[in-house]
């Protein structure tokens, strides 16, 4: 399936040709594992094989807890702290989940920027980019839903302040933030369904993903350089390239235990370090906390969400050209929402034809910022919503805006990027000299 | 010049946050506990004795519900034997029978007492004015700076036995009556003032193995126990995962080594 010539699976024995007729399954397990990779790959591809780690991961670990985890609001605090305390090793599996969270979402953020850094998204691997969109859209989607089920204080909170985004919509918001609780506030019918979607969206996931992986497979992977694999023949081929198994299967476990040695270590020494204390006290309708805050991962864009408050000139722009169709709430929601979809975009977005931002001096520049923007909003969505933060939201969301929508399809056309190497080969080479050899 | 634009922008977000860190008034000690850090544990009889204050003081309004009676005898935990932990659970009173009917025993029309495997009492849930403690050492967040970063936790842990050591310790004498309720000047407490009277009075439990029992040392030990009551399973977690971490660092090495040497022959080739 893959584009890049390379040697097929031939069935030899007389039982793997009787199978290949009827089922060629073993031909697309060996043309998946054995695709030719770019050999220059650099550590920022292994994040990858993270995230399908984590997400078995998350599933088995999720599996486990749902046997015994009870999701009614009388119990389902009480059924989370039964598994802490008297199912076998309860307390290590719902850490690891719960962590386990945590390590998805890093893993995912570190893998899209890998992707915007060297221009993963462009020509021909947009399929690639959108597919990864959606199934980050899912995994925050899952993660959102799971956070619920503790049933503590911001697990109720933070439910009640999301699905209000969808009531923000206009005429049909209210009916449809109904629909969603299942009655007119966060309650047990809300818990229930939390509890079957959390269950489900994983396996969703799983089906993206596997998208997501034929797509790449397809169109071969990108690699440091942004320069494509030549496919002129098997023997050009496998200059550039080398087999992904073993040369990357065993170099990306070496980079996962290496990772998962410190995902250990949190859950070791401070396996709540990324929670909520809130998250301990048990879920009360009648006591608002203080301030209500999403988990780590939704904290940018939660930023982007409340930069956009009444007094903002551009909210009063639209609400008085919409006539007050569009209010400050709904432009919160849609500039959250924005935000993502500018970002699905970006293949089209960014006009510069050099691909790798690594022979783009400019490009560098406002990416770098442009992580820096993010660091910051998420640091500002933890914040109260009041000056200075909301100010600095307000910055961090227009640069965030702009880099999509102004910096990279400007910049493509100013810009005068350096040429890269003519070859994966050439810059392979470059690394590894043969006088550098000791 | 690059590294330039992200200090000023570092120090820009610093300067901005320096009213919020300088606003937070209360004050949480950082207390010293055995079981801080990737190796501690928990003392025995220092749980021991913070049982003993909580039965004696905190029982009377605090509940305890997460927990059972039968975890007192648990290895790691405050250790009592079985027969101690059978007698303790015996003698525990009831102070809220309505939140805890399932006591009650129609046939003799009387609330039964306690066994080793039920837990502690449920205070008040129709109109919990003091909270269930079962989990307050991991609901609290004593340290969160700088700047709202939360880096400080990394070196200092959560914070939330110190926070109850801190609300225990920091009443000033000071009281004020506001719309038919006192309140007790507290350092602790966030906004300074809480309902709840100072409970703890030097010498008010007599330690049965002798320990000093002023304020300050009943504290820490009730705000330790609690921690126990929070994570019981921390000795376990901390045995694990350091065993886990070590067959991690050992396994990267050996896929070190094998990565290195298969991907010799391709590199430095001429």
């Amino acid at each position: 399936m893959s584009g890049i010539p390379h040697d097929h699976y031939e069935p030899k024995t007389g039982f793997e040709k009787w199978l290949h007729e009827r089922l060629p399954i073993v031909s697309l397990a060996y043309d998946t594992l054995m695709i030719p990779t770019p050999k220059n790959l650099n550590w920022w591809w292994i994040w990858g094989i993270v995230l399908a780690f984590c997400l078995v991961l998350q599933i088995i670990t999720g599996i486990i807890l749902a046997m015994h985890y009870t999701p009614h609001v009388d119990l389902a605090f009480a059924s989370v702290e039964h598994i802490m305390r008297d199912v076998n090793a309860g307390w290590a599996i719902r850490y690891t989940h719960m962590n386990g969270a945590s390590l998805f979402f890093m893993a995912v953020y570190i893998h899209i920027f890998r992707g915007l850094y060297y221009g993963s998204y462009k020509a021909p691997r947009e399929i690639t980019w959108i597919i990864g969109m959606l199934i980050y859209l899912a995994m925050m989607a899952t993660g959102f839903l799971g956070y619920v089920l503790p049933w503590g204080q911001m697990s109720f909170w933070g439910a009640t302040v999301i699905t209000g985004l969808f009531g923000a919509i206009p005429f049909i918001g209210e009916p449809i933030q109904a629909w969603l609780l299942g009655g007119p506030a966060v309650g047990n019918p809300t818990l229930n369904r939390f509890f079957s979607l959390h269950y489900l969206l994983p396996f969703v996931i799983v089906g993206l993903v596997a998208v997501h992986m034929w797509a790449f497979h397809t169109t071969g992977n990108n690699n440091p350089t942004g320069v494509e694999v030549r496919r002129g023949s098997k023997e050009e081929v496998k200059k550039d390239t080398l087999p992904f198994w073993p040369y990357f299967v065993i170099k990306d476990l070496f980079a996962l235990v290496v990772v998962l040695a410190i995902f250990v270590a949190v859950i070791w020494t401070m396996p709540n370090y990324f929670g909520h204390p809130d998250n301990y006290l048990i879920a009360n309708p009648l006591v608002t906390p203080a301030h209500i805050v999403p988990e780590w991962y939704y904290l940018p864009f939660y930023a982007i969400l409340r930069a956009f408050t009444a007094d903002v000139a551009i909210v009063q722009l639209v609400s008085w050209v919409t006539g007050g169709i569009v209010d400050a709430k709904f432009f919160g929601v849609l500039a959250m929402f924005g935000s993502i979809f500018v970002m699905a975009l970006v293949p089209w977005l960014d006009t510069s034809r050099t691909r790798s931002g690594t022979y783009r001096p400019m490009f560098k520049w406002f990416f770098w910022f442009f992580v820096i923007d993010f660091m910051v909003l998420m640091w500002a969505g933890a914040m109260p919503a009041e000056p200075p933060y909301s100010i600095i939201s307000l910055v961090g969301a227009a640069y965030w805006f702009a880099y999509f929508l102004v910096i990279l399809p400007v910049l493509g056309l100013v810009e005068k990027a350096k040429t890269p190497p003519a070859t994966i080969e050439e810059d392979f080479d470059a690394h590894y000299k043969p006088e550098a050899a000791e | 010049m690059f590294k330039k634009t992200i200090l000023s922008a570092l120090l820009a977000a610093g300067l901005s946050t320096g009213a919020y860190a300088s606003g937070a008034e209360s004050h949480i000690e950082d207390f010293s506990f055995s079981f801080e850090g990737p190796f501690g544990s928990y003392d025995e009889h220092q749980l021991q004795r913070g049982l003993q204050v909580y039965t004696a003081v905190c029982s009377a309004c605090h509940g305890l519900q997460y927990v059972a009676f039968r975890n007192l005898g648990d290895e790691g935990g405050p250790a009592l034997d079985e027969d101690q932990v059978k007698a303790y659970a015996a003698q525990f009173s009831l102070y809220d029978e309505e939140s805890n009917s399932y006591l009650y025993d129609s046939e003799k029309d009387e609330f039964r007492q306690f066994i080793v495997s039920d837990n502690f009492p449920i205070h008040n849930a129709a109109d919990p004015v003091a909270p269930d403690l079962s989990l307050m050492a991991k609901a609290r967040a004593g340290f969160h700076g700088p700047w709202g970063l939360g880096i400080n936790q990394v070196v200092k842990g959560m914070g939330g036995p110190e926070y109850i050591a801190s609300i225990l310790t920091g009443y000033t004498g000071h009281e004020k009556e506001e719309a038919g309720t006192t309140f007790y000047e507290n350092t602790a407490f966030p906004g300074g003032w809480i309902a709840m009277a100072p409970p703890l009075d030097d010498d008010f439990v007599e330690y049965r193995d002798g320990h000093d029992a002023d304020v300050h040392h009943m504290s820490q030990d009730v705000a330790a126990f609690l921690m126990w009551t929070a994570e019981p399973k921390m000795t376990a977690r901390k045995e694990t995962g350091f065993l886990v971490f070590v067959f991690m660092v050992f396994l990267a090495s050996l896929l070190y080594l094998t990565n290195k040497r298969l991907w010799a022959p391709h590199k430095y080739k001429d």
